[in-house]
């Protein structure tokens, strides 16, 4: 009986530490997201979305400009890395599954997984703008799609490697070409998946300031010219808050506030829709 | 090796139903030698082969012959399968008739789900795994290299032993399939599909809720599921590897009754751990252990009077 008043004793008290575990890491997270809130708040309005970023001192102004920008380039960093990714990713699951090469590719891929984006944003740097001559929203597009290719590539691989070699027998047992039986039965087999793969993307690369740096830099002005410098919410949001001005400062609170909303969104969205697909 | 020559033979009086189906078939020869009596047959079978397959050597064939008198859909003969370095089936050699039911069984791991994955050529998905030998579907040999794989499964077509509907409705299920070989108007899909779930003894379940997702549907009813959209796509010969192993005995029982049906128009293999299932469903019986062919014959006597002791102590219970 003394023995299991122990073993008693002992499990409360871990049981005790993962809920300080619990409140520590949790709490951050809660002060972040109120100071965010608190802080961002304050400054949200209807200009916010309709007016551009104003020049220091001058009061008033919105973040239209950088909306805009950090929606095109994502958008087209996702339109040039996800096709990519997906092929990428249905070889190695299909096709070359058994090939040495596609251990090389999945090595090269955590790797580049892992890269610093800082790294990302020079490379693009070296070879697109240098090149150019100039800074380009383009350039900020790719560097952002360099970025988002890793994260497909593994959640195509993994996702399909996850649907029951069963269910591809099946299929092939039917006479079903091999691209058939991918693009038919496995890819919606493995669909939420791959698709809360593009969505935490998303989530990466709409707050990715590093490889925008060297690529968009920033525009004070309006533009959907992709061949010319074009503002971004994170390179505003570096810019606003390091200045010495305080209706600046307030902006950058505010465009922190809507990333964090947006990526919130993605990530719940995310989350649903792999629950959805655990389930069905 | 095998004792091919030994039950069969005696056992199987061809029923006329079946004669006169193997008439409008290919091969009138076979039944001229019903004819004479069955035991001429030295003619071998690859002669009257539509395919490019030259005539082999007549030793196994002369064994083989004397059961011309049922026509052989499928002519496995000497076939070896590896595994990488480790052999699975040694020299196998059988034939699966025409419009029968043939039951594999054996003790687990000798083999007898390898021979079925041979008769598809589902180990072609995978790597390290092959085939030596000839396997004869109408006298051509599906194992040569110029084989169109899909062609061969469209032919023959394969149930496995979990449920696998693919992620989409039931009615897609089937219609899936019939849409790769067939442009169909909607009215006639949707007659082949009623078919084909008829066929399987699943129609009256699920005639309501087409639309529903097939993995909805229970574990039993998924599997009858499986089997119609295997028959679905026509095809001529049907492998079902233990396909009643995940169900419960009241599905078991719909989908055996479904074998009676279907092996009017289809040649059926089936490999089952459940020997009482292998009595009752099956026409002819392969009993296989060690990666080897141990006895084949005609059920009924394959069960009753066995020739081969490890086959008796199989069916008694005594070891496996």
């Amino acid at each position: 009986m003394k023995l299991y008043a122990r073993r008693r004793r002992q499990s409360k008290f871990f049981l005790g530490l993962s809920y300080v575990a619990v409140a520590i890491g949790l709490g951050w997270l809660a002060l972040i997201l109120g100071t965010l809130f608190f802080n961002g708040f304050q400054g949200l309005s209807g200009a916010v979305f309709t007016q551009m970023t104003p020049p220091p001192g001058s009061g008033g102004g919105g973040l239209a400009n950088a909306i805009t920008g950090s929606l095109i380039m994502t958008a087209l960093g996702i339109a040039i890395g996800t096709p990519v990714g997906l092929l990428a990713g249905t070889y190695m699951a299909e096709y070359g599954r058994y090939t040495k090469l596609t251990v090389l590719i999945r090595l090269i891929n955590d790797i580049l997984l892992s890269a610093p984006s800082i790294v990302i944003g020079l490379f693009i740097y070296q070879v697109m703008v240098v090149k150019m001559g100039h800074f380009s929203a383009i350039a900020g597009a790719m560097a952002l799609a360099v970025i988002v290719l890793p994260v497909v590539v593994r959640a195509t691989e993994d996702m399909l490697l996850l649907v029951p070699d069963s269910l591809r027998e099946a299929a092939s047992a039917l006479g079903l070409a091999r691209s058939i039986m991918i693009g038919k039965v496995a890819y919606r087999a493995a669909r939420a998946g791959i698709i809360t793969g593009v969505l935490l993307a998303i989530a990466r690369i709409s707050g990715e300031t590093a490889p925008l740096l060297f690529t968009a830099l920033n525009n004070q002005f309006f533009t959907t010219d992709l061949n010319q410098p074009m503002a971004s919410l994170p390179t505003v949001i570096f810019q606003f808050a390091m200045s010495p001005y305080k209706e600046w400062q307030q902006l950058a609170w505010t465009g922190a506030l809507l990333i964090t909303l947006a990526v919130l969104a993605l990530s719940i969205t995310a989350r649903a829709l792999h629950n959805q697909g655990a389930t069905k | 090796m095998t004792d091919l020559n030994s039950s069969a033979e005696q056992g199987d009086t061809p029923r006329p139903e079946a004669i006169r189906k193997l008439a409008g078939i290919s091969k009138p020869h076979a039944l001229s030698q019903t004819a004479d009596n069955g035991n001429q047959g030295n003619t071998p079978d690859a002669e009257d082969s539509r395919g490019p397959q030259p005539a082999a050597e007549p030793g196994p064939l002369a064994r083989m012959a004397k059961f011309n008198k049922l026509d052989h859909k499928v002519t496995i003969r000497n076939l070896n399968f590896y595994y990488d370095e480790s052999q699975a089936l040694k020299n196998i050699s059988l034939p699966i008739y025409a419009n029968k039911v043939t039951a594999f069984i054996g003790p687990s791991g000798c083999g007898k789900s390898t021979l079925l994955r041979v008769l598809n050529r589902m180990y072609d998905l995978y790597p390290k795994q092959r085939a030596e030998g000839e396997v004869l579907l109408d006298g051509v040999n599906i194992l040569r290299r110029e084989q169109d794989l899909n062609l061969l499964r469209a032919r023959v077509g394969m149930v496995f032993q979990k449920p696998t509907p693919f992620p989409m409705s039931i009615r897609e299920n089937i219609a899936f399939g019939i849409k790769l070989y067939h442009r169909l108007a909607k009215s006639e899909l949707s007659g082949r599909v009623e078919s084909a779930l008829k066929q399987a003894a699943l129609w009256d379940e699920v005639k309501d809720k087409l639309n529903t997702p097939g993995l909805s549907l229970s574990g039993g009813q998924q599997q009858r599921l499986c089997i119609a959209r295997t028959v679905a796509i026509e095809p001529e010969v049907i492998l079902l590897d233990e396909p009643c192993s995940a169900l419960d005995p009241i599905s078991t029982a719909k989908v055996e009754e479904t074998f009676d049906e279907l092996k009017k128009n289809y040649t059926i293999a089936i490999v089952t751990h459940n020997l009482q299932q292998a009595a009752r469903v099956s026409d002819h019986t392969a009993f296989m252990y060690l990666g080897e062919l141990i006895e084949f014959g005609n059920t009924a006597l394959v069960f009753t009077t066995p020739s081969k002791e490890q086959t008796q102590n199989y069916i008694t219970g005594r070891f496996g």
